[in-house]
This record gives C-alpha cells, sequence and structure tokens, in this order.
C-alpha cells in the first residue's frame, strides 16, 4: 500500500518528518517499507518562456532558442525538438541541474552554438501523458500549468509529495485505504481524525427507471450497492487526481475509471464501473458462472469460466468476474453516455480462490480477498457519486440500489482490564484502554466494546490486548523472565546419540551435508533400484515444483551421489561426507510417513576405499556400542560393485549397508569409480546399543603372544577364519588380530596365505608353556577340521 | 716420590683437560688410574718407603686420585654435555614447515546455528522437542487458527500429498506446538528446529526446503513481558549483551498479540546500510502470546494457563552469522564451502 501523505493529510495532519513518520508508524503495527518522494531526483528545474526561436545555422532540425527562465538575463537554449513555438511555458533545466535517472545537464556547445541548459519532455521528468494528457509524448512538455518563468518545476507540477510503502497484515485490510491509515495514524500522533461524509446533489430521474439487482448467493456477495451517472462526459481527470493516482502507484486513465480508483485508494472499497448501454435487460444478477461460459476480460483475455467462480450478469450473459475484473463487454469506451457504479461486498475465500484459478490477481481482488467492510458499499458508491459532481463528469441519476443479502451483525468483545494486563504484563489503566479503542472508533459502553466494521479481525480479549498494547509500545511493555516452577532442560536419549554421531563422523574427518527431503524418480533408476523394489513406494507430491523435487525420497543414496557428483564436477579431488538423512516411507495404516533417520556416508579420492570406511564404520558401531556387529558379503545390491558389498548387522539383523559404489551407478552421477558410500539406520543401531561400559581390571599377569600364518583355500571369509580361532582359543585367547592377507606364488593358485596375531593371556597366572601349546594346538586342529586349514 | 707424584698430578690433569672426546678420557683413566696404571703403579711402590713416609705420601697419592677421578667425571660430563649439544644441534628442524595434517570434519553451517541456539535453549531450562514433516493439514493449519480458505493453504504456496488437501508437508514448525501441548504435561518449555516446506522456487534467498526454529512456553502466569525478556536474553547470549531489539506489532493467526522483534543490524550497528535497507534494524523472528483458540483446543485452560510462542527461519540466521550472501550455497554442499565453516 503507497500512501501519499499529502492525501493523509486530507484526514488527519500530520506535520513530522519522514523518518518521525515512518517510524512511528512502524511501532505502532503499521510497517513502513520504504517512502519516496515524487519528482525525485529533479532539481534546479523551472519554468521558462520562450521568447525567441531562430533556426541553427549549422543544423537541418535544430533550433535557438531565447528562453526567460526568471534569470536577470535571458538564456539561449538549443532544441531538437520540432513542437515548441515562441510564447510557449516549458521546463527548462538549468546549467548544473539533475534529472530522474542521475543526469545532470551542463552547459555545453551544440553544434558551435553554446546551450545553457535543456529544454524536457514529459518522459525526461519520469512522467508521461497519462499525466499530462494534454502534452505529447515525444516533443518537449509545452506546460498549461498556471506558473511564472522561474517557477520551480516541483511546485509547478504540484511533485515533492512524500510516498510512504506499507506492508499491511493479512488481518487488516482497512489498512489498505487512505482513511484506514489516517485512522492509525491519527491514534498513533494523537491528531484529530476528519472523516468526510461524502454528499451528492443528484439531477432528478430514479435509478430504479433503469436497473434491478438480483443476488443469487447471498453467501458470496453479502452486498450489492449500485448508483448510475448519465451524460457522462469521458475526458482526462484534473491534475491534483491523477497526481493522487500517480502518487499511489496507479496509472491515471480517463475520469470515470479514475474516480473507481481514487475511491478505491481512500476508502479501500474497490468499485467499478459498467457502460449501462452493454447491461442487457436492464439487470444486474449476481451469480455463480454457469458450467461452459466465458468472459473477456477488460485486459483482452478469453476467460474459461466454471461454476465456483462468481460473476455479474446481464439478463443474458456474464459481464464481469465479481470482485476480480470486468468485462470488455461493458467497457467504458469514449462514448459511453450511462454508467453503472458498482460497490459490493463478496465472500473473500471465494474471490481469491477465482483469481487463482484465472491467474489474475488485481487491486481489487487482493483488497476483496482480505475481506472487506460489509458497511463500507454505501460510502464508497457515494463519494465515487461526489467526485462525478465535482468533476463535471455527468449526471448523477437520484436514488441508490443497495441489497443487503446477508445482514452486518455488529460484533461485541468484553472488556476485561485484569486480563488484557495479566496477558501482556502491565499495569495499563482501563481508562488508558479506552481512550485507545475509542481513538480507533470503537465505542464503550461500559464493559461492552462495540467492534466496528471494518474490524473483523477483532473477537477476543487478546485482540483488544493487542490494540491497547500497540498504543501503550510494544516497546515500553517491561522486559520479564520467566517465573514459575524451574525447568531441567537438555538433550533427550535419542538426540544425545545423534549428537554422538555426528561429534563421530567429524573427529574421523567427514563434513556435514544437508540436502533436500525431496527428489526424482528418475533417481532410483540411476541408484539401479529393481522394478518390484519396496523403496519404489514413496509418497508423492501432488503440486510438486516440477518432477525433480516430486518424490518424498525413500533412500538417502541418491542426495549423496547427488552431492558427490557436485563436487566432482567441481574438481574437487576428494571429498568425505555425511548426511543424517530423513527418508520417508508410506505406511499402510496412516496417511502420514514412517520417517527413518539414517546415517549417510560417502567418499571418493585421497586413498578412499572399501576397508577404509569400513574402518570408519566399525569405529562407529563401536563407540556407539552397536552389540553383535557382522558384515556379510552381498553381491546382488544393484547399486554397490558386487564384489565390494557388505550387509552390516547387529544380532542378526540389518542396521545398513556399505559398499564400493557399482560403477554403472558412479557413471550415471558422473562419479569416480572409487567412490564408497555407506549408511547407517540410526533407530536401529539404537535398538542394539549395549549397556554401558564399566571398569575392567587391568590385566596382571603378561601376556603371550603367537603368530599365526595358515595357507586354506581362498574363497574362505577371513570372518570364519577367526570365529574358528576364537572358539578353539578360549579361555586363554585373548585377541586376534589380522595382520596379512596373500595370494600368489609360492602359495598355490585357488590358496592365499592369511597370517594372524594371537595374544593369549590368564587371569589368574602367568601362562605356562603347556597352556599356551594346547591352546594353539586346539587352533590349529580346530582350523584344519572346519576349514582345511594349515601352517604355511 | 714425592716429586714423581706431583708430575704425575701435573700430566694427568693437563692429559684430561687436552682429552676431546669420551675415548681420550677413557685413555687417560687407564693410563693413570687403571690397574697398570702409572699413578695405581706409584701406589704400589709404597711398601718401600719408610714409616714415617708412607703415611704422608698414601695421604699425598689418595688426594691425588680423587682429585684425579673427580676431573675426570667432570671432563666426562661435559664432554658429554657437548656431544649432546652437538647432536641437538644436528637435529635442528625448520618449524616453519606446516605440520601433517590432520583433516576434521566441520558441522554444517546451518546444523551448527541450530545447535548453538539449541544449547543457549536448554542452559534456559528448555527442551528440544520433534515432530513429522509429513504432517495433516489440522495440526498445520486448523489446530493453529488457520481455518479453511486462508492463503497460506492455498496448493500453490503449500505441498499436498492428499486430493482433499488433507496431508502436507508442513509448511512451519509450528505443528510441533500442537505435538507437544497434547500430549506433554504442563508447564511446557521446549524449542522445536526442523525442516519445513513452502513452494518457493529456488533463488539467493527463497528455497521450497528450508529451518526454523520454534519456541513454545506454557505455565501460569507468562506474560508478553515474558516473551520479550526471554527473546532478549536469546539475542544476548547469541550476539552480545549490547546488541539491542525492537518488538513491532505484526500478525500471526495463531499469536495474540502478536509481535516481530528486529536486532540492529549487524553491518551498521544500526547506522542504516545495505543490507539493512537502510532501517539500521533486521528482522530476526515473529512471536506472540499463544492464541487463547489455539491453547483452548489442546484443551488448556486459558483461565490458568497462558503462553507465548515464537519462531524464526534458521538459514536466515546462519546466513547473517556467517556473512552467507546466497541460500542455494547452504544446499549445494561444495566441500570449500563446507570447510569454512
Amino acid at each position: 500500500m503507497d500512501l501519499s501523505r499529502e492525501w493523509l493529510n486530507d484526514y488527519t495532519t500530520v506535520t513530522v518528518s519522514d523518518k518521525e513518520f515512518c517510524d512511528a508508524m512502524t511501532m505502532s503495527g503499521s510497517k513502513v517499507e520504504g517512502v519516496t518522494r515524487t519528482g525525485d531526483g529533479i532539481s534546479k528545474v523551472v519554468a521558462g518562456r520562450v521568447t525567441a526561436m531562430e533556426r541553427h545555422p549549422d543544423s537541418d532540425h535544430m533550433f535557438i532558442c531565447q528562453v526567460d527562465a526568471g534569470g536577470e538575463r535571458e538564456l539561449t537554449i538549443v532544441t531538437g525538438a520540432q513542437n515548441v513555438s515562441v510564447g510557449d511555458m516549458v521546463p527548462v533545466a538549468l546549467d548544473g541541474s539533475t534529472l530522474p535517472g542521475g543526469v545532470t545537464i551542463r552547459t555545453a556547445p551544440l553544434r558551435g552554438v553554446m546551450s545553457e541548459g535543456m529544454l524536457c519532455s514529459l518522459a525526461e521528468l519520469g512522467l508521461d501523458t497519462h499525466d499530462y494528457p494534454y502534452a505529447i509524448e515525444n516533443g518537449i512538455f509545452i506546460m498549461q500549468e498556471p506558473c511564472q518563468p522561474g517557477d520551480d518545476i516541483i511546485k509547478v507540477l504540484g511533485l515533492g509529495d512524500s510516498v510512504v510503502e506499507f506492508e499491511i497484515t493479512n488481518n487488516r485490510p482497512d489498512c489498505l485505504s487512505v482513511i484506514g491509515l489516517a485512522r492509525e495514524a491519527a491514534a498513533t500522533f494523537g491528531t484529530e481524525l476528519h472523516l468526510h461524509e461524502p454528499a451528492v446533489k443528484g439531477s432528478g430521474d430514479d435509478i430504479k427507471n433503469y436497473l434491478s439487482i438480483q443476488i443469487d448467493e447471498p453467501e458470496l456477495c453479502p452486498r450489492y450497492t449500485a448508483r448510475m451517472v448519465k451524460n457522462i462526459k469521458i475526458e482526462p481527470s484534473p491534475a491534483w487526481l491523477r497526481r493522487r493516482l500517480r502518487a499511489s502507484g496507479i496509472r491515471p486513465i480517463n475520469n470515470i475509471v479514475d474516480i473507481t480508483n481514487y475511491v478505491m485508494q481512500e476508502y479501500g472499497q474497490p468499485m467499478h464501473a459498467f457502460d449501462y448501454s452493454c447491461v442487457g435487460g436492464s439487470k444486474i444478477i449476481v451469480r455463480r458462472a454457469a458450467p461452459g461460459e466465458t468472459l473477456t476480460t477488460l485486459d483482452g483475455n478469453d476467460r474459461d469460466l466454471t461454476p465456483n467462480m462468481l460473476v455479474i450478469a446481464d439478463a443474458e450473459k456474464p459481464i464481469g468476474v465479481a470482485g476480480v475484473m470486468g468485462g470488455g463487454n461493458s467497457e467504458i469506451v469514449d462514448d459511453t453516455k450511462t454508467i453503472v457504479f458498482e460497490s459490493a461486498n463478496f465472500n473473500g475465500t471465494s474471490i481469491r480462490k477465482t483469481a487463482i484459478a484465472l491467474g489474475m490477481r488485481t487491486d481489487a481482488s487482493g483488497k476483496f480477498e482480505k475481506g472487506l467492510d460489509p458497511e463500507g458499499t454505501v460510502p464508497a458508491v457515494q463519494r465515487a457519486c461526489e467526485l462525478v459532481e465535482m468533476l463535471g463528469a455527468g449526471d448523477v441519476i437520484d436514488g441508490m440500489i443497495d441489497v443487503v443479502a446477508s445482514p452486518y451483525i455488529q460484533k461485541t468483545v468484553k472488556l476485561q482490564p485484569e486480563r488484557v494486563n495479566a496477558l501482556l504484563g502491565t499495569d495499563i489503566s482501563r481508562d488508558f484502554m479506552v481512550s485507545v479503542l475509542e481513538k480507533l472508533d470503537f465505542t464503550v459502553d461500559g464493559d461492552i466494546i462495540r467492534v466496528p466494521s471494518w474490524r473483523s479481525d477483532i473477537e477476543h480479549y487478546s485482540d483488544i490486548a493487542e490494540e491497547v498494547a500497540r498504543f501503550y509500545g510494544y516497546d515500553t511493555v517491561e522486559s520479564t523472565m520467566m517465573r514459575g516452577k524451574t525447568a531441567q532442560g537438555g538433550w533427550n536419549e535419542k538426540q544425545t546419540f545423534e549428537n554422538r554421531l555426528n561429534a563421530l563422523c567429524q573427529a574421523m574427518g567427514f563434513n556435514e551435508i544437508l540436502t533436500y527431503s525431496f527428489g526424482s524418480k528418475t533417481a532410483w533408476d540411476r541408484i539401479r533400484l529393481p522394478a518390484g523394489s519396496p523403496l519404489r513406494q514413496a509418497l508423492i507430491i501432488q503440486n510438486p515444483l516440477g518432477e525433480d523435487r516430486s518424490v518424498m525420497r525413500t533412500t538417502p543414496m541418491p542426495s549423496m551421489l547427488e552431492v558427490m557428483s557436485t563436487n566432482a564436477s567441481r574438481r574437487n579431488p576428494a571429498v568425505r561426507l555425511y548426511e543424517r538423512a530423513k527418508v520417508f516411507h508410506p505406511l499402510a495404516d496412516s496417511p502420514l510417513a514412517d520417517e527413518q533417520m539414517w546415517l549417510v556416508l560417502g567418499e571418493y579420492g585421497d586413498g578412499a576405499g572399501f576397508f577404509q570406511l569400513k574402518g570408519c564404520v566399525e569405529a562407529i558401531l563401536k563407540d556407539m556400542r552397536t552389540e553383535a556387529v557382522t558384515f556379510e558379503a552381498d553381491s546382488t545390491d544393484p547399486s554397490f560393485h558386487p564384489g565390494r558389498c557388505a550387509h552390516i548387522l547387529a544380532g542378526g539383523e540389518a542396521i545398513g549397508v556399505m559398499g564400493q559404489v557399482h560403477p554403472a551407478v558412479c557413471d550415471s552421477y558422473d562419479l569416480p569409480h572409487e567412490s564408497l558410500y555407506a549408511q547407517l539406520n540410526v533407530a536401529a543401531m539404537r535398538a542394539h546399543q549395549g549397556p554401558e561400559r564399566t571398569f575392567q581390571a587391568l590385566p596382571r599377569f603378561p601376556a603371550v603372544t603367537r603368530d599365526l600364518a595358515l595357507v586354506c583355500r581362498d574363497d574362505i571369509p577371513v570372518a570364519a577364519l577367526v570365529d574358528t580361532i576364537t572358539a578353539a582359543g578360549a579361555p586363554y585367547l585373548e585377541s586376534v588380530k589380522l595382520f596379512d592377507v596373500y595370494t600368489g606364488a609360492p602359495i598355490p593358485v585357488g590358496s592365499k596365505s592369511v597370517a594372524f596375531a594371537l595374544t593369549l593371556r590368564a587371569a589368574d597366572q602367568t601362562l605356562t608353556e603347556e597352556h599356551t601349546a594346547e591352546t594353539m594346538n586346539a587352533i590349529l586342529k580346530a582350523l584344519a577340521e572346519v576349514h582345511g586349514a594349515s601352517i604355511r | 716420590m714425592e716429586q714423581k707424584l706431583r708430575q704425575l698430578r701435573e700430566e694427568s690433569l693437563k692429559a684430561i683437560r687436552e682429552a676431546g672426546v669420551l675415548d681420550a678420557l677413557e685413555a687417560v683413566r687407564v693410563k693413570y688410574l687403571g690397574k697398570k696404571g702409572e699413578l695405581t703403579a706409584v701406589l704400589k711402590q709404597m711398601g718401600s718407603l719408610s714409616a714415617e713416609e708412607r703415611p704422608k705420601m698414601g695421604q699425598m697419592a689418595n688426594a691425588i686420585r680423587e682429585e684425579l677421578a673427580s676431573a675426570l667425571e667432570q671432563a666426562k660430563k661435559d664432554l658429554g654435555e657437548k656431544a649432546l649439544e652437538a647432536r641437538l644441534a644436528a637435529e635442528r628442524l625448520d618449524v616453519t614447515i606446516p605440520g601433517d595434517s590432520v583433516s576434521i570434519g566441520r558441522a554444517h553451517p546451518l546444523n551448527r546455528v541450530i545447535s548453538e541456539f539449541s544449547e543457549i535453549a536448554i542452559g534456559m531450562g528448555f527442551t528440544i522437542a520433534e515432530g513429522p514433516e509429513v504432517e495433516l493439514s489440522s495440526y498445520n493449519f486448523d489446530k493453529l487458527n488457520t481455518a479453511e480458505g486462508h492463503p497460506a493453504r492455498d496448493r500453490q504456496d503449500t505441498f499436498y500429498f492428499t486430493d482433499d488437501d488433507s496431508v502436507l508437508l508442513r509448511t512451519q514448525t509450528s505443528p510441533v506446538q500442537i505435538h507437544v501441548m497434547e500430549t506433554q504435561p504442563l508447564p511446557i518449555r521446549i524449542i522445536a528446529p526442523g525442516r519445513v516446506y513452502r513452494k518457493d522456487e529456488v533463488d539467493a534467498t527463497h528455497s521450497p526446503m528450508f529451518h526454523q526454529i520454534e519456541g513454545l512456553v506454557v505455565d501460569e502466569g507468562i506474560t508478553f513481558g515474558d516473551l520479550k525478556g526471554t527473546l532478549n536474553e536469546f539475542v544476548h547470549r547469541l550476539y552480545g549483551p549490547q546488541v539491542r531489539t525492537r518488538f513491532r506489532p505484526h500478525h500471526f493467526p495463531f499469536t495474540e498479540p502478536s509481535c516481530e522483534m528486529d536486532v540492529e543490524c549487524f553491518k551498521c550497528h544500526g547506522a542504516g546500510c545495505p543490507v539493512c535497507k537502510g532501517e539500521g534494524w533486521v528482522e530476526l523472528l515473529g512471536g506472540g502470546m499463544v492464541h487463547p483458540k489455539v491453547l483452548e483446543g489442546c484443551g488448556i485452560d486459558t483461565d490458568r494457563y497462558s503462553g507465548f510462542a515464537f519462531g524464526f527461519g534458521s538459514d536466515r540466521l546462519a546466513m547473517f552469522r556467517f556473512n552467507i550472501s546466497d541460500l542455494r550455497l547452504l544446499f549445494e554442499n561444495d566441500t570449500r564451502f563446507l570447510e569454512q565453516f
């Protein structure tokens, strides 16, 4: 909402500086976004009269003018314009003057003749022919405004008004008007609010001789008010009116259209004018559009209407989309003779939905959709007729048609000063509260507050508290700390678990990433998910921002690979990344999602390999006390290298997967083939978390170490050998550590050499040679029996 | 004999002084004090002396031996120190060569800001609440006093999963307030950080997915003054006690009275600059007293309890905190970006 301060002063006189005005209005609840001045950038431009002209001797189109610009002597100014004559009053940009857009004019030679300034066109002053319809577009602005040579152009053209841009919240559509903001300003600055009762003389006759109005949808159109004007003379509006519209960001068109816009800006009530000759059957019907109906709107577009849309129709056809835009078939044109002014109240939601469906949000629909004053239709139409008479634009026909389909009932709220104070933490007097309410045109009878019709947002004592607090000053309310019971803050167990995961990943050099929760179905193909995979069952957004953001992710893998891909494409040589990524699975018995958190690791470059990543995964699982962890080879997961992928299990239950990304998947993401990926389900890790660690006594007796080099079949997993050794080595075997795996000569083809370092120890004595030998023999025997392994 | 002893003393002490290395020193020791050493040899001749002379010479010889031994010891020590010095000198490193690099991973700047804020909240007695991102419209809107027909519910602003618009991606963290009020005993003091979704095309300041932190307090006697006091405390702990704030009236459907809080511009400290569009203030968050309709909808007795709530975009906060100019950087995850924090 752009407010002209000059216009505001019609209603309440506020003389403070722009800065003070903006600050105070912001702090009382009408947030100011910025302030500009009309004619900004224009300086040292004055009115001047052309006293003599001659052709430029060295140019076929230029003139040398003598101009009286109010100075001691006349100025010589060269112009290329063809529309100037001796005696014309024109804007003169003097030496050193500035024009909008940062142009500076200096005395300078033009084809050898010194020009002491410039004669200006409308465009050079930042104006156009809508502002001054008598002027021409391509030529010097020949002014018809009353002025003397030397007068500042800012004054002559009535510029220099401050225009304040407000951000009005949705609950205050009443402030989308000069009067609404004047009421707020008067309450803010303690000034008088001068409301104006429009007076219409009329010209006899009776509107009932011309028109009838019928509302078929009382819910969608609670009220429809109309007046008519005949003997219309379409012409430009006077300068002051055009100026105010222009300051408000509205382009002047002609007197009738300008009046409707002026009233909308002043009263906040959108108006429309129909050409009466186009209202078939002398009847206006407010109804839903019939299926298949169409209308060409004022902007020239053909609109397909549906029964969800409210239209203004004559006896046969729609002539306007209610509250959004009029129809081209009833538009005001230059030879319009008789018009109908519409001033109606429509259901905001219906207007909004219609405007969205038709893809045209207009000033009018923007106001209606917030819910306008149901009592605002009559004053607005009266104001419009008053302006018609003031401008001599036509003869207002006596009488008004005012159809009230759903009567307005005034709301009341109880005044509860103690409750307001309790909510605010203040000690504000009842008198102050009443005075604030009265300034805002509420009436207070005893404990009953009567809410004005334009304040549909007020319905509760908490709303009254806000009104009071706004003018008491939010900044005046004392800041206090909560009393009451001391609360114990903290992370819960799950959050502590996740925080620890975070710390671990960072300690191991992984950088945290953050990715979108939604993606594309094509990602499933890129990671080679099989056609029947349950991960292809996803929640689908019905109105996505494009296909690539339409599916709630069921696997965190594509997001990680995409980020790795972005980094690879930017030639980052190595990355180590992790994410705490939520995925979303549809639920059978609920419309909501099963939201699961995964810890995801991804890396490439800088020696990234399966065992490096596995070491990280193992370290995480160990630190998080995940119990009974095993890794099982999986050659079937299509996203991974078939020989380099492991399922991660805890207590036999799958809790994650890791491996080298399948080369085909790498190719689809333009990733290096040595890209590693792991994911761990956080809830599953928590479910398999072992007890808190307790102190174990440090060993008192020395350990015996033995290295064991075996030869066995190549396909026997090391984990199986370790299991056998561990089982056979009890009770003295303390640990088994792999230190070498070797294939190649002299080991026969199909076999491998595996070397372990064993540590043996007894808790209660120094191990004897016999104990050690017994244990080693038992281990070797078991290895031979179970795996056919022998000492190398 | 006496003269012989004196001569030996002079000789040996000189030899000790001149022995430059440990081996030479050992040779000196053997030469004079060894079993076959010269001093030992002299001592062996003691028997041939007269009874008178014997104690005198014995005393003298012992004194010389001790003197020699101690001189040897001292010389050994000196040589050892010298040798150590020489070794250390040879081992000198150019300490200006950079250390072996240790890579420590970084928290994402956004999550860092969320953690920082959470820690402050915890210190003030808040716990951290969570809620679903795929949410019912009733929680995201209706129970937050945002009835059917409110513009925020439009399909052009909100992502929906069902034809009847009953399931959506939450557009705010505020539904967590409802979950907490419906399930937790009073009093309540929570913050709820989380992801939210709105149908905004990606640009430097917009993203269809972003993050908010919600706060909710419900207790007996909670006032608007408490809201101000609590938020000021947050700001002072985040940005320092000198940072000024201001509270402006605003509108949210689920709070009344509602406010927005501005903080003094981080860049110009109130003087006015492009960051704050010349205002000197930067909008930080919205809040207000929980609307009595919302409390009552959750079965809370508004005659006894009142509450305040607040919420803000943590992405914006992170951008301010780290001077990040473009929101898209947060979601690109370029490691050269991530490693800056």
